[in-house]
């Protein structure tokens, strides 16, 4: 019986306290931690779950906080401000993803066509993408889900939850939409890559100062 | 005309160089000059041959695709009422790629703009417990590729010279099933590599694999690591005493592959 009293114990925690207890468990996790996850552990409704996690959310929104909630991959994670970034990047311990353009298209194309084939990708991008494929698989990005069901039975490729890790995404919906175009855009691609080139550069300039 | 300002590395493909040039010289994308773009495409490939000789394949299919859409509009046009105007244009097929090619383009740029774990943002992990939430034991499954790498890491080992042997060895995946089941006999795992110790040749090694591929396929051992790039372990999947090992091999393996025996020179 003793679950029976253990859930009445808990049903009595108001959202007050439970807030932190909550802190508490997404602290802890190893990775992004579900609000079903938890509600299982704590053995109390999902939904007081969700009413902690906004009432935390709105916590570090309101405080002068370095990290924020991120809903990321179907669960919660705690992750630093954006704008910390050069400083964090200086303590080096982690090494990002440096992706090139194909790897980039590549990725996008499998996220919003999943699931896809090689030979859907090739079609689209207008290049081989073996290699490429090979890359964003070995990083585990990207995953095959089977086979197709036509003659030849090419796999089937799709994203990982790691890729919703990477990109700070929830889930597949919440990709941004897909711009359907009439026309083409203005201007010259190679301007829009001017964006990154700072945070290139920055790089460069930490590495020397080391 | 200045065409050759621009940097051949910067397009990634066929498809990249023709909407570069569709956006350099103002065309209509729904109404491509053939002849313009054509010259200045196969001009682009004349100077990415002067630079260097590889040319990629798909440059000179699209190439080709140019002046094959050029050809058909040169031929005179049956005029069918019924049908409607826009299949009839060769062009059609090469702008619908075109635009969605540009869809992706444009998305995997606003996919980059994101904030980027360990680029922008950094996560609060807690070093990884014991247990998992997959499995009670502490163990995750392993996918193909931990399979492929880990089977590389144990050629690498090895380096066997490169010599040329021409002795057939016979070596047969069942045998080798046999013998991996025999070890596991009383035992609860096994490492990966251990299968793969005492100075076996290349070949013996591929057989080795294919047998544990097979065992995979019978559902009778299982791969569980305990972390990504950790130890890959074995693990009968079944309690071996229960079963006499040597018979329901040889009943439940596919007889193409327990016949095969791989000799490899």
């Amino acid at each position: 019986m003793i679950p029976l009293i253990r859930t009445l114990e808990m049903t009595l925690l108001d959202t007050l306290e439970l807030t932190p207890l909550i802190e508490a468990l997404i602290f802890a996790a190893d990775g992004p931690i579900k609000a079903e996850r938890m509600a299982g552990a704590l053995e109390i409704d999902q939904n007081e779950i969700m009413l902690a996690i906004e009432a935390l959310r709105e916590d570090y929104a309101e405080q002068p906080r370095g990290f924020f909630l991120q809903e990321v991959a179907g669960g919660y994670q705690l992750r630093t401000r954006p704008e910390y970034a050069d400083y964090l990047r200086k303590l080096g311990h982690s090494r990002p993803f440096k992706f090139s353009r194909p790897a980039l298209e590549t990725l996008a194309i499998i996220a919003y066509r999943q699931p896809v084939t090689r030979a859907e990708i090739e079609y689209l991008r207008g290049v081989d993408s073996g290699s490429v494929l090979k890359t964003l698989l070995e990083k585990r990005l990207v995953r095959i889900l089977g086979k197709k069901d036509v003659p030849g039975k090419p796999m089937i490729y799709g994203t990982t939850r790691e890729f919703l890790e990477l990109f700070g995404l929830p889930d597949l919906s919440s990709l941004p939409t897909l711009k359907e175009f009439s026309e083409l855009l203005p201007g010259d691609e190679n301007e829009v890559y001017t964006e990154r080139l700072p945070l290139l550069v920055n790089d460069d300039i930490i590495e020397d100062d080391n | 005309m200045s065409n050759f300002d621009i940097q051949l590395e910067n397009f990634e493909g066929p498809l990249d160089l023709l909407l570069h040039l569709i956006k350099k010289h103002e065309m209509d994308i729904y109404d491509i000059p053939m002849t313009a773009i054509t010259e200045q495409y196969l001009a682009i490939l004349d100077a990415m041959k002067t630079i260097n000789l590889d040319v990629a394949g798909e440059f000179l299919l699209m190439a080709a695709t140019l002046l094959h859409i050029k050809s058909k509009q040169l031929l005179p046009k049956i005029v069918e009422e019924d049908q409607e105007e826009e299949e009839d244009d060769p062009r059609a097929e090469l702008v619908r790629r075109l635009l969605e090619y540009q869809k992706y383009k444009e998305v995997s740029q606003t996919l980059d703009s994101r904030p980027q774990l360990n680029r922008e943002i950094f996560a609060r992990v807690a070093p990884e417990p014991e247990v998992l939430e997959d499995t009670e034991s502490g163990f995750v499954a392993v996918g193909l590729f931990d399979l492929l790498e880990a089977l590389q890491e144990v050629f690498k080992e090895s380096q066997e010279p490169h010599a040329h042997e021409v002795n057939l060895e016979q070596l047969s995946v069942t045998d080798r099933i046999n013998a991996i089941l025999s070890s596991l006999q009383g035992k609860e795992s096994i490492a990966f590599v251990d299968l793969f110790s005492g100075g076996l040749k290349r070949n013996e090694m591929i057989v080795t694999f294919l047998a544990l591929l097979e065992l995979v396929k019978l559902r009778m051992v299982r791969f569980m690591q305990n972390t990504h790039h950790g130890t890959i372990w074995l693990f009968p999947a079944v309690a071996l005493d229960e079963m006499d090992a040597q018979d329901s091999v040889d009943d439940t393996l596919d007889p193409n592959v327990g016949d095969d025996t791989f000799g490899y020179s």
